[in-house]
């Protein structure tokens, strides 16, 4: 976990953001923002119209009076829940803000050899800059000249700096963000107000947000529910009138308001917007709202092995000696051809040498030693000593390098060489130029502890993993075995990753990747969920449709159960909302009518005590439950991996039948309340 | 309730459960143009009538132009028949020498409801209809409209298994085999086995018998009213002979039931002896009614490669059928509870229970099956009189009507009724399993929604609207014969019959008003039209999207827990519409029933 991470992730009822939810949720009240929500609109206009009635005066005024005031409450919970929503992503935004200072940038004019001092926010797409150690990096851009380390710990929350330099895949570098040694000259990639800052803070701010595919229609559903009530309740007055017992304008507005579904109504985009923030949460910048949804909709993950499946490197895991010479022998051969190698690989066998044959790092000097580097003629390395040569590399460059000095390969050792390959692993073969061939070192790659399990849960939801690598099919198909993969694409060009993800698409299939390099790209952009390593391209990070600033790869598991768990919480309380309407009918309809038909007492199930405090009983816990609720549209539903049938058996059974049962209960609770303190 | 009451009524199941896989079978192939037993005879006949229609069979449709071809079809049969009504007096096969169906407003009534497959009868057949109009219009419209509402289930299931194209099957095409393979030939042997049991078949005018015994009656004046003495007393008529209808009754009875039509060729509908006269005709009609729609399930599951689906939403409807009848006939057998001290027990002497408005041959436990089934499925053939139910028991042919009919449910009909709740409960439900909401491969999104919206706000908006207005004006109210809240459920169960096109009558109300036949005229085609056009919308999009491959992660749409789902929406979308209306009407009446007060 990032430290950006745990600094990013805030507690539910931060006062800060109360406060100023509470003020927005009043300024929300403008029927003009009200109207993209048709299901909170309607609410609005039936307490303006008991809010008239109200004062045109009417006989059981408190009774009235409180039902008004319900009413606007549950107009402005709806607000609150979404200002809460939008401003924990402004609490984000703000810190994200303090990084888009205006700074001085030198801007290199015409013929390349002079800069002048230039307002950031005048740079245009095109400009060259040049940036200074200690200078904070203008705009977005891509580096043209040199090399840097940069803090980019006002986008990422990681305090470590990271290295940028020109050309190449790590060119990118992002405006806000201090270089911290050398100078490097950037061309700015994007306009003022457009720039990689801009657009993360629209984006957690909610600002720029735009209704998802699935939010739209999940709104004509609520719409058609509301419309469908509207009937219901506008038509009773006639039968009322026909059987006697006509309703003044609160009781049916106060029945309105409880049977429109008004609980997924004012908690829709408090979802929408809070899933997103917990993408952010998460390091993960996602560019739209469909890309979280998608996310969810996910089939197919492409894993790219190295840094995603498998530790970064491979590391050398067993010494195979020749016929007639002893592991020790050869671990010692092997540690000393590797001690002045800083490769990963050759760090690995030094400390492989070290754990198992207990051999300790020993003072060169002394030796006259000589360290060969491996070179890409040679692709061998190794130590020249007083006396003797040790060599390392692959099979057929020592086996040249051995038939140069008139030895051969022993079929022993040539032996263990296939047998190491096909197990997937690399052999490395060590070789003295004195003695012929050694032995041969096994390069595993090291899986990454808990990814199978990862894996597994993976298939239980129905998500197929398919890894990318550029080995070649035996050794991937090793480590697709030990990883638990599903598939396994080898020797992988960008042009078999597009086929790949075009092929799976024709299937219907929705695929996600992580990318970074300028020729991931077009696969980026082809994927429904395309996630870019912020330490990327520039144009690896515009081809995609979410970022992640820690560029962790095995993220990408993260962001689809992030895309599941805002579908299931829109679902869940979807589903609640709706199964609330059995408990208010029950509450209202007996109490409307039992007056005039004292019969209708036996609907009053739950025995409340007059007409008048189940109505209000009903529309407190209608306007109390969205209220209760937000801390779980906020959070979202809990998600654990499992089979969609048992996530249906679950949630059905907590939020459905939970929905039936629950209501009955509060407006019961409510009920008694307000008899105790004779409200009504 | 009886031992044997409940034997009939699970055998009915069992036999239905039997049936469906064959049926569906052979539904399947007919409309996929696969080899059936029928094509040596058939197939010459539906070249021959390509060839004279200049249909090219090989063309397919977008939904549009299927829409449209139903539409001008729909709307050109209409006009046809309502030409008949008025001419009838010119036409032949006219023994009784039967005037034009008069006034216009009964006419118009009478041809929106045979063209919608509703069969809603403001007249009396016997005394109104000629045999011509009776077996070239009425019983033409039964076939059509039957036709025509199979035609459109099938393109609906055909846009859910179709992936990436453009049309949905042809809309001639699939109505000529409906007739020629599956109609025509069932109806011929239907109404066969209905002659066996005594149903007449005759061309024949009607007979006068004389009575054995003379009756008094009351006279009565132009308009019904009954003429009455200076002091009060009724003018009484004595008489002597008794006309006893005749006509073609057993084929128009065998399509009435198996198209869901329900328009009986006597006003007494199934009641009448010449329509039902034996305990297995009775019980062969109700088979007839569910045979289509149950295998049409099985043709889902079959057509979209998802069997599991289909029993998943046999089951949902046969626990929904088995709720409803279980009411019914308890509340039946129960009897009235106000006759205290009368012995209401079901014995060898009695069939016990609530025998008002009920046949005696078939007693309590098979009128309650007729009248859960005829609701069930969008019929509207009676074998009793709901009106004369207990508040309890002629609710629950409301509350099915009101359910949209998707228990087995009119032919075509139900099914692509159910597919639409099917369609609101996967969207609904769908997203809980983490996945933007799909069905069978098919993912539904906001145009789906928007227009199965729509087929679910037309049913509340004809009802409440045309009932609401009803009980507020004088022209509506004038007509309810039964004050409170029982008048309440007549006036629902008009309008209620009226937009599920199913045709059954609540009684109690004078329908034939010009209020009346012309709100209930536009209620029918409403509940017909406005319902197909955005169903065969959510087709036409079906057909066109990409398919997903299920994995375990895929809402699954078979198995209990489905079929748990969706009869929880099936009742909850309905019941959460009607509930304030109808707790104005049977649930009052039935509380008030038990303190002591009737209507």
């Amino acid at each position: 976990m990032a430290p950006g991470l745990t600094s990013r992730r805030r507690a539910i009822w931060e006062w800060k953001i109360v406060r100023g939810a509470i003020l927005d949720a009043f300024i929300k009240l403008n029927p003009r923002r009200m109207m993209g929500n048709p299901v909170m609109f309607v609410v609005e206009i039936g307490s303006a119209i008991t809010t008239v009635l109200l004062f045109r005066g009417s006989p059981a005024f408190k009774f009235n009076l409180q039902i008004t005031l319900w009413l606007w409450f549950t107009v402005l919970f709806a607000n609150f829940a979404e200002a809460m929503a939008e401003g924990r992503g402004k609490a984000q935004a703000a810190s994200l803000r303090k990084a888009r200072m205006e700074t001085v940038a030198n801007r290199v004019t015409g013929d390349g050899n002079e800069t002048e001092q230039v307002s950031s926010s005048k740079l245009k797409a095109g400009d060259l800059v040049i940036v200074s150690a200690g200078e904070f990096i203008p705009s977005d851009g891509e580096i043209v000249e040199g090399i840097a380390s940069v803090d980019e710990s006002a986008i990422t929350g990681e305090s470590a700096p990271v290295i940028r330099e020109a050309g190449g895949d790590r060119s990118a570098v992002t405006g806000g963000t201090r270089v911290l040694s050398d100078q490097i000259k950037i061309k700015i990639t994007s306009n003022p107000g457009e720039t990689f800052l801009d657009r993360m803070i629209g984006l957690v701010e909610g600002a720029e947000r735009q209704k998802t595919p699935n939010e739209i229609a999940l709104n004509i559903l609520l719409a058609g529910l509301t419309i469908i009530f509207l009937l219901a309740v506008v038509t009773l007055q006639p039968f009322a009138i026909y059987s006697g017992t006509p309703q003044t304008a609160f009781v049916l507005v106060s029945l309105l308001v409880c049977l429109i579904p008004t609980t997924i109504g004012a908690l829709l985009s408090a979802i929408g917007i809070a899933g997103m923030d917990r993408l952010v949460q998460h390091n993960v910048l996602a560019m739209s709202g469909r890309a979280v949804e998608a996310a969810g909709d996910v089939n197919t993950l492409l894993l790219d092995k190295t840094g995603t499946i498998t530790l970064g490197n491979r590391q050398a895991a067993r010494f195979a000696p020749a016929p007639g010479v002893t592991e020790q022998e050869l671990a010692d051969a092997a540690q000393l051809s590797s001690l002045a190698d800083e490769t990963p690989e050759g760090r690995s066998i030094v400390v492989l040498a070290k754990e198992k044959y207990g051999l300790r790092g020993r003072e060169m000097a002394p030796h006259e030693a000589r360290f060969v580097p491996f070179t890409a003629q040679t692709r061998m390395s190794g130590v020249d000593l007083s006396g003797y040569e040790i060599r390392k590399g692959a099979a057929d460059a020592i086996a040249a390098y051995l038939e140069r000095n008139g030895k051969a390969l022993p079929p022993g050792v040539r032996a263990n060489v296939e047998e190491i390959a096909h197990a997937g692993g690399t052999p490395l073969v060590v070789a003295e130029k004195g003695r012929g061939a050694l032995g041969v070192i096994e390069l595993k790659d090291v899986i990454k502890g808990g990814i199978r399990e990862r894996f597994n849960q993976l298939r239980t939801i129905g998500i197929r993993t398919v890894m990318i690598t550029g080995d070649n099919p035996l050794t991937a198909a090793a480590i697709a075995r030990e990883a638990g993969v599903d598939d396994f694409l080898a020797q992988a060009t960008p042009k078999d990753k597009m086929d790949l993800i075009k092929r799976e698409q024709s299937q219907g299939k929705l695929v996600a990747m992580t990318g970074d390099g300028t020729n991931d790209a077009p696969a980026l952009a082809q994927a429904d969920v395309g996630v870019a390593m912020n330490t990327g391209t520039q144009t690896a990070k515009e081809a995609g449709n979410m970022v992640d600033l820690d560029s962790n790869p095995t993220k990408l598991i993260e962001v689809v159960q992030i895309g599941k768990q805002l579908l299931m919480t829109r679902g869940s309380l979807t589903t609640f909302s709706i199964a609330n309407d059995v408990a208010k009918y029950f509450a209202i309809i007996p109490a409307m009518f039992a007056g005039t038909f004292p019969v209708l007492n036996a609907l009053n199930i739950m025995h409340l005590r007059t007409p008048q405090s189940a109505i209000l009983s009903a529309v407190i816990f209608n306007a109390l439950i969205i209220v209760i609720l937000i801390p779980l549209a906020l959070r979202g539903v809990k998600y654990r991996p499992m089979s969609a049938a048992a996530l249906l058996r679950r949630n059905l059974s907590i939020y459905g039948v939970g929905g039936i049962i629950i209501p009955f209960i509060g407006i019961k609770l409510i009920d008694m309340l307000i008899s105790y303190v004779r409200l009504a | 309730m009886t031992a044997n009451g409940w034997f009939q009524i699970l055998l009915f199941l069992l036999i239905i459960f039997l049936i469906t896989k064959p049926v569906g079978i052979y539904i399947a192939r007919v409309f996929q143009r696969e080899r059936t037993f029928m094509d040596p005879v058939m197939r010459p006949l539906e070249r021959l009538l390509y060839r004279l229609t200049g249909v090219d069979e090989t063309q397919e449709m977008p939904w549009t132009e299927y829409a449209i071809c139903m539409l001008l079809f729909s709307l050109v049969s209409m006009l046809v028949l309502y030409a008949m009504e008025r001419l009838q007096a010119y036409l032949p096969l006219n023994p009784q020498h039967f005037g034009a169906v008069a006034p216009a407003h009964l006419a118009f009534n009478t041809a929106a409801s045979f063209t919608t497959n509703t069969n809603w009868q403001a007249y009396s057949g016997e005394t109104t209809m000629s045999y011509f109009t009776q077996m070239a219009g009425l019983a033409y419209h039964n076939f059509m409209s039957a036709a025509v509402g199979i035609v459109l289930a099938i393109a609906f299931i055909r846009g859910i298994a179709r992936r990436q194209m453009e049309t949905i099957g042809n809309f001639w095409v699939d109505t000529v085999r409906c007739c020629l393979w599956i109609l025509l030939p069932a109806c011929f042997l239907g109404a066969l086995v209905l002659v066996s049991q005594g149903v007449i078949q005759n061309l024949r005018p009607y007979d006068t018998a004389k009575l054995v015994q003379p009756m008094q009656v009351p006279k009565v004046d132009a308009n019904g009213k009954p003429v009455l003495e200076p002091d009060g007393k009724p003018v009484m008529d004595t008489v002597t002979t008794q006309t006893i209808a005749q006509g073609p009754v057993a084929s128009q009875e065998i399509i009435k039931e198996l198209g869901t039509n329900g328009g009986g060729f006597f006003n007494a509908n199934s009641a009448h002896p010449y329509e039902n006269p034996t305990p297995f005709s009775n019980f062969f009609e109700l088979i007839s009614i569910f045979a289509i729609g149950a295998g049409l399930t099985y043709t889902l599951g079959l057509m979209t490669g998802s069997q599991r689906h289909g029993w998943a939403v046999w089951s949902a409807m046969a626990i929904l059928f088995l709720a409803g009848v279980t009411v019914a006939y308890w509340a039946e057998a129960r009897g009235n509870p106000l006759l205290k001290g009368t012995d209401q027990k079901a014995s060898l002497l009695q069939p016990g229970g609530n025998m008002e408005g009920k046949e005696v041959r078939f007693g309590i436990a098979d009128s309650a099956l007729f009248a859960t089934v005829t609701t069930d499925a969008s019929c509207g053939a009676i074998n009793s009189w709901h009106d004369s139910f207990t508040p309890l028991g002629g609710m629950v042919p409301l509350v099915n009507i009101m359910l949209s009919e998707v228990i087995f449910g009119g032919v075509g009909a139900g099914m692509y009724g159910i597919l639409t709740y099917i369609v609101i409960a996967v969207f609904i439900a769908g997203l809980m399993v983490g996945r933007t909401p799909e069905y069978l491969g098919k993912k539904i999104e906001a145009y789906d929604v928007k227009m199965a919206m729509l087929v679910v706000l037309t049913f509340p908006l004809v009802i409440l609207g045309f009932a609401a207005i009803s009980v507020m004006k004088p022209y509506g109210t004038a007509a309810i014969l039964n004050p409170g809240p029982h008048g309440l459920s007549e006036i629902l169960y008009a309008f209620t019959s009226a937009a599920g096109n199913n045709g059954s009558a609540f009684a109690g109300l004078t329908v034939n008003t010009r209020w009346y036949d012309t709100a209930i005229g536009l209620t029918m085609l409403a509940g017909r039209f406005f319902m197909i056009i955005p169903m065969l919308a959510i087709a036409g999009s079906l057909a066109r999207k990409k398919y997903v491959p299920s994995s375990l992660g895929t809402f699954p749409v078979t198995g209990p827990l489905f079929t748990t789902l969706l009869i929880g929406v099936i009742v909850i979308v309905g019941a959460l519409t009607f509930f304030p209306a109808l707790s104005l009407g049977p649930v009052l009446e039935h509380l008030l029933m038990a303190a002591g007060r009737t209507f």
